[in-house]
């Protein structure tokens, strides 16, 4: 019963939050938001659950996404007449022929093998997209124009926010079946194949055949974002197939929490939220972006679900509440202390020009402003550290039946 | 801690505002609303340095020009919104379409005609679903010719010489050394590259035929770490020239590959100097390096010029004045304004069409209306220390102005059948 | 022709042994730590700007001394801080570290020293050319690059199969427990040759600034071709990686050299195609177009048929 409310609870939000927040810019995050869940979530099929960490995931998302343009194309020519709200089905078949293809030599092992395939796969496609032109379209790539197609229930799609209504529903159906996946039989061989390939093998089961249903489910949804690309920008270039992208979407699903289902749309949102806002405030956000990454990769291996998932002894044992105040005493200084480095990078970088900080401004010439900086950052970093120690005994009194257990996969 | 300073947002709006309040408070009129204008350019990553360059030229030239005087359309000031597209295309949509949230209508854009094609395409999708609402293109830097040809449009302007006319006085340049007899020509396999590869022997056929191609080589872009190898084809060929559209570290490494094998042929470039370029190049490349560009090299042509640049230079000591075409797009944008006393695209549009303009070298320029080109005055320089008087990257090494074109000779024939928007 | 394929061959060893120079460490890395790290050639990139920087002030022999040094330090730190605990979370993990840790340097060296390309001097003692042949020199710093290659190839090699160290290092990849309890320090070896590792990539990096331009963007470029040298030649072994860089170095050397392509084979089969063909891009493609990807297809040829490389000795 709680599923199916959690279940619920996502559609309406998915639904919702047009209605929130509508400007124009914030339906194209959310529209960047939808096509980076599915991505993400595809992603994950592959390493958080299959355990194959791929180099060159864009590859599929890219195909998908280029034949989608190609299909708007031909719909804008009458070559072909369908709705254009199949189109993200068209780039998630394409993704599927060319996992298909792709995963026939390259699922044998599992591992670094893997790994280095999919990036000399990734590094190949994405070079010949430039050599292609008259599929790829050079370095300016493709365009298309959404709005020939039939109408679909009178809707022409000329704006943003019919096409996010339209993505959500396939964000949606998208995130449906990549739970199901992972309630089948071979979305928990997946599992076990990742953990214990041998012992999948002594049950009967052929670990390659199972790693390439995965390999091939991953790639039929990252061509459905792909789909969901074209549709939302009506055009596409070969940077949607690099490494680049590629690397993207291994931070989002990283950064979200590889272990659990929801972490992926967790990275997702958040990274596309730093990408298009944190930039417009600070040149320096990819600075922060690799640092954060880093530091998450460092202290907080299962991601941001992970460090939520934490908790949950504490919840079902109804002891949440009584780690709210150690978190504040705790939590406080440190964004008091994260918050003077950032200033103090940030003064670094404007290296003797007044500029603002949140609701201050600083000016790296001024010897006030450093010793400013530096009172608080070390007033913070004790603080911090001297009260870990009561933070740590509430932890461990709220979780007091042993280690806190995180919920499996799914 | 050597990156250039650059004014955020918040700076930016907080100066306007206090500019705006300040008049508000001592005029008689009532509070006047700035001219906004975005700029969509790299402003972080590999390509930063240009993009940054390229807002703090804009931004100079408005305040030098304009706010520091009174502002225009009778006391509005310029206020400039950077907006970072990363050089991709993809991240210029959404930049684009947060200039449409934040109710700006021109958009100033230069670095990489990948992305100018893409905004072209996308700010006319959105000018014909969203009538009265239209944005206006100003194209300060992308030179492929396709822009004002085959996807010319109504709401694009283009204010630097496009690739097939700079080739034009490039070819003339080379076809008036009888010395030269085989050419090379090297680039980055993608549009622009092809385009210099085969109008460089297109043109050179018609010119002199005499000419040999003897090598028409293509790499990738940014791929390439060496260039020995290609050079080893070009020492191999015996050619007497090397006819290149590189730009950026794919300019150095070639540059540097060539002369350090000992090579002395001249080079023939479009982009072979400032951010890093020509101070890489040093005296290595004393009366080696040529540049064909829209913007004469010293000396500088008047005097109202030589004190623009250096007021500039004053202020951003470690930054150039490389793209001086910026500023004509933004006097001419202006004139334009106070023309049609609007800042409505389409009046804007109109206005320009057609436009004669003197910039402050003297120079002049005419916003050519059937296809939305400028037609201005092209010069070859040549990178050297002799009679430098603005050098670049503070390095002593400059450009020295070889041979000057005037605008009409310049003249290229386009293609463009634009649809015009029926107002 | 002749001349063309002596500089080609010349070309790609120069290329060939500086992929060595990085290749190395980072099989080093490998063979102890199972630890394919991907920020090997961003060390490579530190290591030229730390000569660049340090060249300005002492010139370029102190910068040949003392960035290695500062490479190799920071490397060490590196894998005590941080490396050691990610290696709880397993490979995966390790690899995530290594791809964010790429990332981060880029980042960090983009704000130190700003996004433009340095002005990076190969020393003026070795501005003359060594030899001139067919009308094109050659110069002596791309001679001295080979040298300093060749030399540390040798003295790898003589230190991993003849000094103590050597072998105790070498006992160490396979049978750490073993070696700890004879009484050797694991942890600080394999600090030390996660530092020595990184402090190779270093000094390649010292060496290649002023060749192949110091950029942020340099260790991207040269990176992706390591691992396919360290995969190719087989993850952990020394010689495989020395064979397979060369072998890299001068395919990428003769492809680019040569002239051939499709058009050539076509003519060969007595086909011809119209431009307007829908493949047209693909009769018309030449090896030299192709050439930085062949390493790529490579790998992935070599990873189909023979997944342990050429030499391969330990698998993942």
């Amino acid at each position: 019963m709680g599923r199916f409310a959690a279940w619920v609870g996502y559609l309406i939000v998915l639904l919702g939050l047009p209605q929130l927040f509508d400007s124009v810019l914030a339906i194209t995050i959310l529209n960047q938001m939808a096509i980076a869940i599915v991505f993400a979530l595809s992603y994950n099929m592959l390493l958080g659950q299959g355990g194959m960490l791929s180099f060159g995931h864009a590859v599929y998302f890219g195909l998908g996404g280029f034949m989608a343009v190609h299909a708007l194309i031909m719909i804008e020519f009458e070559t072909v007449y369908f709705s254009i709200t199949l189109i993200p089905l068209v780039g998630g078949l394409i993704g599927l022929m060319a996992a298909i293809f792709i995963g026939s030599f390259s699922t044998h092992k599992a591992g670094t093998v893997f790994a280095m395939i999919s990036l000399g796969i990734g590094e190949l496609v994405a070079a010949s997209s430039l050599i292609f032109v008259s599929f790829f379209g050079g370095e300016a790539g493709v365009s298309a124009d959404r709005t020939f197609g039939p109408p679909f229930f009178g809707i022409e799609f000329f704006q943003d926010v019919e096409i996010y209504y339209l993505s959500a529903g396939w964000v949606f159906v998208s995130t449906v079946f990549m739970y199901l996946f992972t309630q089948t039989p071979a979305g928990r061989m997946a599992n076990a194949v990742r953990d214990n390939p041998e012992r999948a093998e002594f049950i009967g089961y052929s670990a390659r055949r199972v790693r390439f249903i995965s390999f091939c489910t991953s790639g039929f949804f990252a061509g459905v974002a792909g789909g969901l690309f074209a549709l939302n920008y009506e055009f596409i270039t070969e940077e949607n197939l690099n490494a680049v992208t590629s690397g993207r979407v291994l931070l989002m699903a990283y950064i979200g929490g590889l272990g659990y289902f929801i972490g992926p749309i967790i990275g997702a949102v958040l990274l596309t939220l730093m990408n298009s806002l944190l930039s417009n405030y600070t040149e320096l956000w990819m600075l922060y972006l690799g640092i954060m990454f880093v530091l998450t990769v460092l202290f907080l291996p299962r991601g941001f679900a992970g460090f939520i998932m934490m908790h949950q002894t504490a919840w079902l044992r109804g002891k949440l509440s009584s780690l709210i105040r150690p978190y504040l005493i705790t939590g406080i200084p440190a964004i008091m202390f994260s918050g003077s480095i950032l200033a103090a990078i940030e003064m670094l970088h404007h290296n003797g020009e007044p500029f603002g900080f949140l609701f201050l401004t600083l000016d790296s010439g001024s010897m006030l402003h450093w010793l400013g900086l530096t009172t608080v950052g070390a007033a913070s970093y004790f603080a911090c550290r001297r009260s870990i120690g009561q933070l740590k005994a509430a932890w461990e009194e709220a979780n007091r039946v042993g280690d806190a257990t995180e919920g499996g996969p799914g | 801690m050597k990156r250039p300073h650059r004014s955020t947002n918040f700076r930016i709006i907080l100066r306007s505002l206090f500019a705006g309040l300040m008049l508000s408070l001592f005029s008689s009129i009532s509070a006047q609303e700035p001219v906004r204008i975005a700029f969509i350019d790299p402003l972080s990553g590999t390509f930063a340095s240009i993009g940054t360059s390229g807002l703090k030229q804009l931004q100079y030239a408005a305040d030098e020009l304009f706010n520091s005087k009174g502002g225009i359309l009778g006391g509005r000031m310029i206020e400039i919104v950077p907006l970072d597209n990363k050089q991709s295309p993809t991240d210029t949509q959404i930049q684009f379409r947060r200039a449409v949230s934040e109710g700006l209508r021109i958009i100033f854009q230069g670095n990489s005609s990948a992305v100018a094609n893409t905004l072209n395409s996308t700010i006319s999708r959105h000018n014909r679903r969203n009538p009265g609402q239209e944005i206006l293109q100003i194209n300060y830097s992308a030179v492929d010719p396709i822009l004002t040809n085959e996807q010319c449009s109504f709401w694009h302007f283009r204010f630097d010489a496009h690739a097939v006319m700079k080739l034009n006085v490039l070819t003339d340049y080379i076809a008036m050394n009888p010395e030269i007899k085989k050419i090379y020509i090297i680039g980055q396999d993608y549009s622009f590259g092809q385009v210099v590869s085969d109008t460089s022997i297109e043109l050179l056929r018609g010119k002199r035929p005499d000419i040999e191609i003897v090598g028409n080589e293509f790499h990738p872009i940014g791929q390439v770490k060496d260039f020995t190898p290609y050079v080893t084809k070009i020492v191999s060929s015996d050619a007497d020239a090397v006819i290149t559209g590189n730009f950026g570290a794919d300019m150095v490494s070639l540059a540097r590959s060539i002369i350090d094998s000992g090579l002395d042929i001249p080079i023939y470039t479009f982009y072979a100097a400032y951010d890093g370029i020509t101070a890489t190049l040093g005296a290595d490349g004393v009366d080696k390096i040529y540049l064909v560009h829209n913007d004469a090299g010293n000396p500088l042509p008047s005097e109202e010029r030589l004190a623009y640049t250096r007021n500039f230079k004053r202020l951003n000591p470690n930054n150039d004045m490389t793209q001086f075409r910026i500023t004509n797009a933004l006097q001419m944008l202006v004139q334009a304004m106070e023309a049609s006393q609007s800042t409505d695209p389409y009046d804007i549009a109109l206005a320009l069409e057609d436009m004669r303009f003197t910039n402050m070298s003297g120079e002049e320029l005419w916003m050519r209306g059937g296809d939305h080109q400028i037609i201005q005055p092209l010069h070859i320089s040549v990178h050297t220390d002799q009679n430098i008087v603005v050098d670049a990257d503070n390095s002593g090494f400059g450009l020295y102005r070889d041979f000057s074109v005037p605008g009409e000779e310049t003249v290229v024939d386009h293609s463009c059948r634009m649809r015009r928007p029926r107002r | 022709m002749l001349e063309v394929f002596v500089f080609s061959t010349l070309n790609g060893l120069v290329t060939g042994l500086l992929l060595f120079m990085l290749a190395s460490g980072l099989t080093l890395i490998f063979s102890m730590m199972g630890v394919l790290n991907f920020a090997h050639a961003s060390f490579y990139m530190l290591g030229a700007y730390f000569a660049y920087s340090i060249s300005l002030k002492l010139g370029f022999w102190a910068g040949l001394l003392l960035a290695p040094l500062l490479v190799g330090t920071f490397g060490a730190l590196v894998e005590r801080y941080a490396l050691r605990r990610v290696h709880a979370h397993g490979h995966v993990a390790e690899l995530v570290f290594t791809f964010g840790l790429a990332f981060l340097i880029e980042e960090a060296v983009q704000f130190f020293w700003g996004a433009d390309t340095k002005n990076y001097q190969s020393p003026d003692l070795l501005d003359f050319p060594l030899f001139t042949l067919f009308g094109q020199e050659f110069s002596a710093y791309r001679g001295f690059m080979i040298t300093i290659s060749v030399g540390i190839f040798l003295a790898l090699y003589y230190v991993l199969t003849r000094s103590r160290i050597g072998i105790i290092i070498q006992a160490a990849i396979t049978h750490p427990h073993t070696v700890a309890n004879l009484g050797h320090n694991v942890p600080l070896i394999f600090m030390a040759v996660f530092g020595v590792g990184t402090a190779l990539a270093g000094v390649a990096g010292v060496i290649a600034g002023p060749v192949l331009t110091t950029f942020p963007g340099m260790a991207v470029v040269l990176g992706s071709i390591v691992f396919v040298i360290v995969v190719i030649g087989g993850l952990g072994s020394l010689g495989g990686a020395f064979v397979a860089s060369l072998m890299i170095g001068l395919l990428q050397s003769y492809a680019i050299a040569s002239n051939l392509g499709m058009p050539d084979l076509l003519n060969l089969l007595g086909l011809e195609f119209s431009r307007d063909h829908p493949l047209n891009d693909l009769w018309t493609l030449t090896l030299p177009q192709i050439a930085p990807v062949l390493p790529f297809l490579l790998l992935v040829l070599v990873l189909i048929f023979r997944p342990t490389g050429l030499a391969g000795k330990r698998e993942e």
